[in-house]
């Protein structure tokens, strides 16, 4: 375990402020919470065993170490503690393959009719699920055939005084390269030059699936791409929000990365929402909106909420005439990555997401907006709303074009 | 080269999210402010039950806070209460009661309800939520008090004995026993009183707790159960509790995870957003900005780098020594943590900061910062250190609000007054 990790272990005074927030634990009597997995079971792994295969159930939303008042490192411990019961028992292989989201993607790319009609075919998924234990309802993307980086390749970002590094995560790759375009056209309208490295998956499904040695891996080859940029004062923007996470903080507070390269990346990597509204802040924002009569119901990522800077769409949404945005209420939709893709999870996920789609379809809102890709497949999946990423809003908004 | 300015703005910048702090903040919001609480974790909500006390104990038991607290203010020199007027601690309560109306709190300065905790105390107090209200041990009469099979740290009989023998004003005679049920748990172990307060929404448990415990009731008894029953719905369920059983029935406050603590927050927190304030929890404040006398900016250490949150007033509502608002050190001295306050009452080195009983009266719980009227931190010279800061709640020094049953009301009470205070300046 990290030092960070283990020297905040002993500020837990058994206050259960945690186990209160938990929505899993609320979800599942499978879960037992996160002080009982994390500071209370932690002392039982001194020797290298866990107690008990409990801690697999935490799904990492991180919403406990959020929480806690006495700054106790729960959520770390707990994916650090769920590695090592993984490095003891052997990942599966399915964990293995949803872990690559990189992978999957280029193998599914070339294929993508097929490989979408297979991921729509009921006894296809009925047989995946037998086989692979991926549930035959969980909310699976689509791909979109084309590459975000295809596109970025032939896409000519106009020469600007100002230059901003853009990194997309393996979502926009291969399944939402139109959130990619948008947020380049959103960046390019407000005087930036965009630069699209080459770059690959940051290894956060990696992780969750307890696989460190592999996402260490990943997130250092990432880093090393991003970084000769970052050291040359540009920031990093990224719209995925648990991937920026990953970069920011995860990697080296779960995974223990200490690198020169992560560190610069870490420091100079920006939520896109969260950039944007620094621009508002200096002035730099334009706000040539155009008039959208829209009641948008937003929910915050739990992985936004570890960004700790706030709700910065919400505030960049406030700057658009006739845009009445709803902040909701719940904490998670219960898909936390990869977990509501697992047959043994999927009912759980959808217990954690039930009170978030209530909300989204009481809100009758004309579409949702979240900031990150899994969530806004759950969403749609279970609340039957179309999401998108605020970046969508502002891009319509700008009247940059309306997908 | 991206030049990147990190900083947000807002009206008002709340630290802390205990009662005091999401207090000034939602009477802020309300007033079309733009405000920011930053909180390490969530606050005490949870660890505390839905009462506000706001005087119990001066020489034994206080019958009417209204009465008491102007001798008790004069006779303390240094306490908070010395700074709020009896007038501004009434408003206080009733915009809590106007804002917590799902919780149907009812009570107010004049006089104290005289409720059982969980030991079986008979604790005087001047709000209860709706759902707490039969419980009032003033008038006497027969009580039941309910256990539940699986919920661990509540004791009906532990309870109802000590409650049995405790002293009661008047001629109030009350009798006590107890009924244990055992709900059906299915295959959960380990359940909490959030769980059990999940599961009282449901119809299902509901219905086989009345099934049971209509064959124990005897006609006009009053039932206590601990406090369970709901959480978001909790009002519904007491009622259907009530009409179902044909008895009144209360709650008693449980340990931590306190179930009313929890509702109170998610009611202020939800009541917040609407209002469009920023709530973000997980985040501590690293450092300050000051220009002279005015604090110009806090830093906040978020994921990546610290971001700067700037404001025309703050409110500083960290807490006191368990919150970690205040530190002490081995050396005996005591800190503000986050603006470095000045902080009054610290025992000289002649004194004994801590007496040996564990409830006596140390001498180091009166340790804490000291405002003005308008609940800005002052010196030893009657200085301002900033002019924009507004300290509230237990972060306060002069107060043992658990000797006086004084906790929640100061935190209402101190968060009002500042809020108040800054918008008078704004």
């Amino acid at each position: 375990m990290t030092e960070l990790a283990r020297d905040s272990l002993d500020g837990c005074v058994k206050c259960t402020i945690c186990e209160s927030f938990c929505p899993y634990a609320a979800a599942t009597p499978l879960f037992p919470g996160p002080k009982y997995v994390g500071p209370q079971a932690e002392r039982f792994r001194r020797t290298g065993v866990s107690p008990d295969f409990s801690v697999d159930y935490c799904s990492g939303c991180g919403i406990c170490t959020q929480v806690c008042p006495q700054g106790v490192k729960i959520a770390e411990i707990n994916s650090q503690a769920r590695a090592q019961l993984w490095e003891e028992r052997g990942i599966p292989l399915r964990n293995q393959l949803i872990a690559r989201p990189g992978l999957v993607g280029r193998f599914g790319t070339p294929v993508a009719p097929l490989a979408n009609w297979t991921l729509q075919n009921q006894a296809l998924r009925r047989l995946g699920e037998r086989l692979l234990g991926i549930h035959r309802d969980a909310a699976l993307p689509r791909f979109a055939g084309r590459t975000f980086q295809r596109w970025a390749r032939n896409h000519v970002s106009p020469a600007a005084e100002r230059t901003v590094i853009y990194f997309h995560n393996c979502g926009t790759n291969y399944y939402e390269p139109a959130v990619g375009r948008m947020t380049v056209e959103v960046l390019e309208h407000n005087g930036f030059h965009v630069v699209v490295p080459p770059q690959g998956c940051c290894g956060l499904p990696l992780q969750s699936n307890g696989n460190f040695p592999a996402a260490r891996a990943y997130v250092r080859r990432l880093a090393a791409n991003l970084a000769p940029y970052a050291r040359e004062g540009s920031a990093i923007v990224a719209n995925s929000t648990s991937c920026g996470l990953m970069l920011k903080h995860e990697a080296r507070e779960i995974l223990e990365v200490e690198d020169d390269d992560l560190t610069v990346v870490s420091e100079s990597m920006y939520d896109l929402c969260e950039f944007l509204l620094l621009l508002h802040e200096q002035g730099q924002l334009r706000t040539d909106f155009q008039q959208l009569d829209l009641t948008i119901p937003y929910h915050a990522p739990c992985q936004q909420q570890g960004h700790g800077i706030g709700k910065p769409a919400l505030d960049l949404f406030a700057l658009i005439p006739g845009v009445r945005a709803i902040e909701l209420d719940a904490d998670c939709c219960g898909i936390a990555g990869t977990y509501g893709f697992k047959k043994e999870k999927y009912e759980i996920s959808m217990t954690v997401g039930e009170r978030l789609f209530r909300e989204l379809r009481e809100s009758s809102g004309d579409l949702a907006a979240c900031d990150s890709e899994t969530c806004r497949w759950q969403i749609e999946h279970g609340a039957g709303i179309h999401a998108v990423h605020p970046v969508e809003v502002l891009h319509r908004a700008y009247g940059l074009g309306s997908e | 080269m991206t030049d990147v300015a990190r900083f947000a703005s807002y009206d008002t910048v709340v630290i802390g999210a205990g009662l005091a702090g999401l207090t000034a903040a939602l009477r802020l919001a309300e007033e079309g402010q733009r405000v920011a609480v930053l909180a390490k974790g969530v606050g005490a909500t949870h660890l505390s039950p839905g009462t506000v006390d706001v005087l119990g104990y001066v020489d034994g038991p206080v019958d009417s806070p209204a009465k008491a607290l102007p001798d008790f203010a004069a006779a303390n020199p240094d306490h908070p209460y010395r700074r709020l007027p009896v007038e501004l601690i009434g408003a206080s309560l009733d915009w809590f009661k106007a804002r917590l109306g799902d919780h149907g709190y009812r009570g107010g300065l004049d006089e104290n309800f005289l409720v059982p905790t969980a030991v079986g105390v008979a604790k005087p107090t001047a709000l209860v939520p709706e759902t707490m209200a039969a419980g009032d041990l003033r008038g006497g009469g027969r009580f039941v008090f309910i256990g539940l099979r699986g919920l661990k740290d509540f004791y009906p009989a532990y309870l109802a004995e000590n409650l049995a023998r405790a002293s009661l004003p008047g001629e109030a005679d009350i009798l006590t026993r107890v009924v244990e049920l055992e709900p059906p748990l299915g295959n959960a172990r380990d359940v909490s009183g959030l769980g059990f307060a999940r599961r009282f929404e449901e119809a299902g448990f509901r219905e086989s707790v009345l099934v049971e415990l209509d064959r124990y009731l005897v006609p006009g008894e009053i039932v206590g159960f601990p406090a369970v029953l709901g959480v978001g719905r909790a009002r519904e369920v007491w009622n259907e509790l009530e009409t179902r059983l044909g008895h009144q029935v209360f709650e008693v406050p449980t340990l931590p995870p306190s179930v009313q603590g929890l509702r109170l927050y998610e009611t202020m927190t939800t009541a917040l957003r609407r209002h469009g304030c920023r709530l973000v929890v997980g985040n501590t404040v690293v450092g300050t900005k000051t220009s002279g006398s005015r604090l110009e900016g806090v830093l906040a250490k978020t994921a990546g780098r610290p971001l700067t949150y700037r404001a025309r007033s703050f409110v500083l509502a960290t807490g006191g020594f368990a919150s970690g608002g205040l530190q002490l050190d081995s050396s005996g001295q005591i800190r503000e943590t986050v603006f470095d306050l000045p902080v009054a009452g610290v025992p000289g080195s002649k004194q004994r900061p801590f007496e040996e009983g564990y409830f006596a009266d140390h001498a180091i719980s009166r340790a804490g910062v000291t405002v003005d009227e308008s609940m800005r931190p002052v010196d030893g010279k009657g200085g301002t250190p900033y002019e924009n800061v507004h300290a509230v709640g237990a972060t306060l020094g002069g107060a043992v609000p658990w000797r006086e049953a004084s906790g929640n009301g100061l935190s209402l009470a101190s968060g009002y007054a500042a809020a108040s205070a800054i918008l008078r300046e704004t």
